[in-house]
């Protein structure tokens, strides 16, 4: 029995043979899981259906409204990435092209307490794999570190043993953010003492690594504290992401269809003009 | 050897799924730390009541299923519990006799060499975990006598 479980976790530590165990026991221990989440789903789904009349006339205008701007938005938006393309083809740089999203719901239990894992209602069943980047309407939420038949598990960005490459928006300076333990905290601790970083600085992905797509918002810069005697600077930064409160989360995919390089792009351009 | 009858099978898996519900119920933070390991204390039950029946196998088995379902690695609480049940099956008959503080103080030591196991093979995997986590073992001892009496209930009642 020892041999047999010491055999299991160094087997399992090292490589990915086992998936198939733990996919067919985890589809034994998926109704558990969801069993321990449905009060708390009951709970808010009866908190919804007892919303007056009037909070959701209010609730759906300022819906209204929010689509009205967002939209608008977009407008410029599709303008901006088709000179983004056309800039980049010029300097010979590729571009990624959009992703695909898929909303998964939270289901609300607790793994190891000193891990930032949750647990979401869609598994590989629908297409998700390790190693995909997870995100809420804010922000970067953490990446799909198993993929089971029903359900997944997604590493938090403040998990101790999660680090994410990001930029500063401001003037694109890289670096690595890596978790802290506390959900509303990042640290950013390889940056030396004369960085040009600021509170306030917005991070985004920076899409090295290639798990994270690029340009999406990881969090803003809340504190820099100058080390005169040591060479980094303890650097923290605020999640953007509602890591606590937020129930949907989206699953993307990174779409690897690179957009092709100058001459094509160039003739397409001709044609359009 | 005793023959135990259907209705104490079932009793022992319905207790064990409950245990793993329980184990994953999401309460807040200073709260989980403090919540007992709630599949070990329901195994070491059954493994003190009926040690013929419920033995370091089954153990192993609800093992694994407790780390597909806290998603960690394959096998260290299967090994955790075979290790643990095995040392109460050794040591069943004189615990059954003894008061139950003192029971208490053994189910203690035992929650203490699964936390240790558990806590080696996260080391070696490189996960370093908090103090905190240590109270675990605490709570399990003082949760213990509830357990022993609910359970007697329930066993007297399903007879």
């Amino acid at each position: 029995m020892v041999v047999l479980s010491l055999a299991l976790i160094i087997v399992d530590q090292r490589s990915d043979t086992l998936k198939p165990l733990r996919d067919l026991l985890s589809v034994f221990v998926y109704p558990v899981q969801y069993v321990v989440s449905l009060p708390n789903r009951l709970f808010n789904n009866t908190l919804k259906s007892f919303k007056g009349y009037k909070e959701l006339l209010s609730e759906n205008k300022d819906l209204k409204r929010q689509h009205l701007i967002n939209s608008a938005k977009l407008l410029k938006f599709a303008d901006l990435e088709k000179e983004n393309i056309r800039l980049r083809s010029l300097i010979d740089s590729s571009f990624k092209l959009g992703e695909q999203v898929l909303v998964a719901e939270l289901l609300s239990v607790n793994l190891a307490p000193y891990e930032h894992v949750v647990v979401v209602n869609k598994g590989s069943r629908f297409g998700v794999s390790t190693r995909q980047a997870v995100l809420d309407e804010n922000g970067i939420v953490g990446q799909v570190a198993k993929a089971l038949p029903l359900s997944s598990e997604i590493i938090l960005i403040t998990d101790p043993n999660h680090a994410i490459p990001v930029q500063v928006n401001r003037n694109g300076l890289h670096t690595i953010a890596i978790g802290s333990g506390l959900l509303n905290q990042l640290n950013l601790p390889f940056l030396p003492n004369n960085a040009d970083i600021v509170p306030g600085d917005l991070l985004i992905t920076s899409g090295l690594g290639g798990v994270f797509p690029q340009g999406y918002p990881v969090g803003v810069v809340s504190s820099f504290v100058e080390q005169p005697d040591k060479p980094f600077a303890i650097i923290k930064a605020e999640p953007s992401a509602a890591l606590n409160t937020s129930r949907e989360l989206l699953i993307v995919w990174n779409n690897d269809q690179v957009i092709p390089l100058s001459k094509q792009v160039e003739g397409e351009g001709n044609g359009t003009d | 050897m005793v023959q135990t009858s259907q209705a104490t099978l079932i009793g022992y898996w319905l207790t064990v799924i409950l245990a793993m519900g329980l184990l994953i119920v999401p309460w807040s933070t200073p709260v989980l730390y403090l919540a007992p390991n709630w599949v070990l204390l329901i195994l070491i039950y059954w493994a003190l009541a009926i040690p013929e029946t419920a033995g370091v196998g089954k153990a192993w088995f609800v093992g694994l299923l407790v780390d597909v379902l806290t998603g960690q690695l394959l096998g260290q609480n299967a090994f955790a519990y075979a290790a643990s049940i095995y040392l109460s099956i050794k040591q069943h008959k004189r615990i059954r006799h003894n008061p139950i503080i003192q029971q208490s103080l053994f189910v203690c030591l035992i929650l203490l060499v699964a936390q240790i196991i558990v806590f080696w093979i996260e080391r070696i995997n490189g996960q370093i975990m908090p103090m905190l986590s240590w109270l675990t073992v605490l709570t399990g001892g003082i949760v213990w006598p509830v357990i022993l009496l609910l359970m007697r209930k329930i066993r007297i009642f399903s007879y």
